[in-house]
């Protein structure tokens, strides 16, 4: 039995030998796949993020490998479904660096998922491109966390700029109870003296609310008042949108990227006529001037995604574009998948155009947008015209 | 502003009858059962996500609306036959956990027959607001107010003139001398789920255009139209309607004298009081024939 046992295993030397041999003389084919892990929302109540997401890392990683894959390699993509859950989030992230032993990640969908996975990724040192909203993500910045949305601070600032552009100083806010709309209305908040805005009301509504009549009733007493911003998205901002149309404001009324689609102009109907909002140009790529560097990129992804998925293009799967190709650019020019080499060259990103913006990364800004990555835009006849 | 606290008139109104009709649902369950369905409100988003459909496929209005209280009818009907009415001589703390059970079975079916998106229904005729002592309203509003009159003036006559409805209440009364004087006591449960399911389908037909809707809409209708039924007295139709106007007065009055964001901490803050201070509403009836 012993002799027998030990022959099985002089064999199995041999055969194993013998494979490393057969790999050492250089077949590119049989190399290791680059490992990219995520995990997203692609169900629960962020699904509307991380389900466009999923199907955008998807299409591009099958695309890249169709080409013949990255250095000669292939990807391999491990997603995993969060539902939103930062607490799940932290789980997957845990089972990709640790099991699935991941060379990146991109992924996050909501900034409480990023946020779990952060103190993980830091420790691991692994190169982390988060695909969520909230400034905290890169600020302070973390050595290894990255990101690829513009934040709601960009949002509010690119909406004041256009308020010292028509010489409107009094605004009134009015926000809802969700993480998003409180994060903005603080960010906003705390930006508006910079650009000389006072705000005369500060209004807010539940999640569910169906009626905001009397937030705005109230905003219409306040002294003063020259224009009103809602930071939200979902149904409240369309409902505040109807209601003020209703109690007729006669103001200026300002909404935020949060309700950029299509959507949002057919829930408030012709209430949304004059409404500004600023959005990113993946969402009237159509309507960009030529000369606009983000043109060709935002109508390629749109094509490519409206093809595959028959459904319309959101932001969201652009953000997840961006991080995959703000990944495999670093990855190139790392000339392999060694992680604080790519994670050098993630923060090296110079003059990358996505359909963000076009990202310029440095030691301090791990995000690398600037307000030109927000198009200004005003409801008109039911479709986007971008205002200049 | 003089005209402001006509505003929140207008809009607490508007809102007041939609919990009132919310409110008349449970009512009715309540009477025959003895339940506190909280399906009710699943029953509101069915009707409002089957008249989008049905719009979207280019059904006129009134036909969509039609099948729409038709489906959630049935679904009513059948929650009642597979669920509720299997176990009828279960307690009514079980009952009642059925129907979460079934509220949340509900709302994950809508996920996957529809989609988990917002959707808007064209209101029933057009949305130019309406001038009225300086506050303004929108139409829609003017046929929840109407519809929510012409129903209670429906269920009136429904409970007091008809076979079926008065096996109802007698039912409600006492359910063990209902059946001893030959009631069949189950078919008015049947019965109830279904008016029940149907009302709340006019109910979501009726404020999808001014609310909208989606999956998860019935959730905070279903608690707000509880606490309308509760401030009222859980099976007084008089008291649903009365409960629901006076909740979404208060809200709307809350919210522009107090501060907008206690807005929704009132309608639990009136669960609370009332069930500490008057357990029986404000129209409840006094239970001492119980005794």
């Amino acid at each position: 039995m012993k002799f027998t046992g030990s022959a099985r295993t002089a064999f199995g030397l041999a055969a194993t030998v013998l494979a490393s041999a057969l790999i050492g003389s250089g077949t590119v084919a049989a190399q290791e796949p680059i490992r990219i892990g995520s995990f997203l929302a692609v169900t629960g109540p962020a699904s509307f993020l991380g389900d466009p997401e999923q199907k955008t890392l998807e299409m591009y990683v099958e695309r890249i490998n169709a080409a013949g894959g990255i250095l000669g390699r292939k990807l391999q993509l491990f997603a995993y479904d969060s539902g939103g859950d930062a607490e799940k989030a932290r789980t997957f992230a845990k089972r990709l660096i640790e099991q699935d032993k991941v060379d990146l990640i991109v992924g996050g969908s909501t900034t409480g998922e990023t946020m779990a996975a952060v103190p993980l990724v830091e420790q691991a040192q692994v190169p982390f491109i988060s695909l969520a909203g909230a400034v905290v993500i890169i600020e302070p910045v973390k050595k290894w966390v990255f990101k690829t949305p513009h934040t709601d601070r960009m949002a509010c600032e690119k909406i004041f700029t256009d308020m010292n552009a028509r010489k409107l100083s009094k605004l009134a806010l009015i926000s809802g109870a969700g993480g998003f709309d409180r994060s903005m209305r603080g960010e906003c908040l705390k930006v508006a003296p910079k650009y000389g805005v006072e705000v005369v009301a500060d209004e807010s509504y539940g999640a569910a609310d169906t009626d905001m009549t009397a937030q705005l009733t109230k905003i219409k007493g306040a002294p003063g008042v020259q224009a009103v911003l809602n930071a939200g998205f979902g149904q409240g901002p369309a409902i505040v949108t109807k209601n003020f149309a209703q109690i007729g404001l006669g103001l200026p009324l300002y909404q935020s990227h949060g309700v950029a689609s299509k959507e949002f102009i057919k829930l408030a109907g012709n209430a949304a006529e004059g409404v500004r909002l600023p959005a990113a140009a993946l969402l009237v790529g159509d309507i960009l001037p030529d000369g606009n560097p983000q043109k060709p990129v935002v109508v390629a992804y749109r094509k490519d995604y409206e093809a595959r998925h028959k459904s319309d293009v959101s932001t969201f799967g652009g953000h997840a574009y961006d991080g995959l190709m703000i990944a495999i650019e670093a990855i190139k020019r790392a000339g392999s998948t060694d992680r604080a080499k790519v994670r050098d060259e993630i923060e090296k990103t110079k003059g990358y155009v996505g359909t963000g913006g076009v990202v310029n990364m440095s030691p301090t800004d791990h995000m690398g947008l600037d307000l030109s990555a927000f198009q200004m835009l005003e409801i008109r006849n039911g479709n986007w015209t971008l205002v200049k | 502003m003089g005209g402001q606290w006509v505003q929140f008139l207008a809009g607490g109104l508007t809102a007041g009858a939609i919990y009132a009709l919310v409110a008349l649902g449970f009512s009715i369950i309540f009477n025959a059962s003895r339940v506190i369905n909280f399906a009710q409100g699943e029953f509101v988003m069915i009707g409002a996500m089957s008249a989008v459909s049905l719009v979207a496929t280019g059904t006129p209005m009134p036909v969509a609306i039609a099948g729409a209280v038709l489906i959630a009818g049935v679904v009513g009907l059948m929650l009642e036959r597979f669920a509720i009415g299997r176990a009828r001589n279960a307690d009514v703390v079980t009952l009642i956990i059925i129907t979460i059970g079934a509220s949340i079975f509900l709302r994950g079916l809508a996920q996957l027959v529809w989609d988990k998106r917002i959707h808007a229904l064209p209101p029933l005729s057009g949305d130019e607001p309406i001038e009225l002592f300086g506050a303004t309203i929108v139409p829609q509003s003017l046929w929840v107010l109407g519809v929510t009159i012409a129903i209670v003036v429906a269920l009136s006559w429904f409970f007091n003139r008809t076979l079926l409805g008065k096996a109802m209440l007698a039912t409600s009364y006492n359910r063990f001398a209902a059946q001893l004087v030959g009631i069949d006591v189950r078919t008015v449960l049947f019965a109830s789920f279904g008016l029940a399911a149907a009302l709340g389908a006019i109910a979501g037909v009726l404020i999808a255009p001014i609310t909208f809707t989606s999956y998860d809409a019935g959730i905070m209708l279903g608690l707000k139209g509880f606490a309308a039924a509760i401030l009222g007295g859980l099976g007084s139709f008089p008291g649903a309607i009365v409960g629901g106007l006076v909740l979404g007065l208060l809200e709307s009055l809350g919210a522009g004298y107090l501060s907008s964001a206690y807005k929704d901490v009132i309608a639990f803050v009136i669960i609370l009081a009332v069930l500490f201070v008057r357990p029986d509403g404000i129209l409840g009836a006094l239970k001492s024939e119980r005794v």
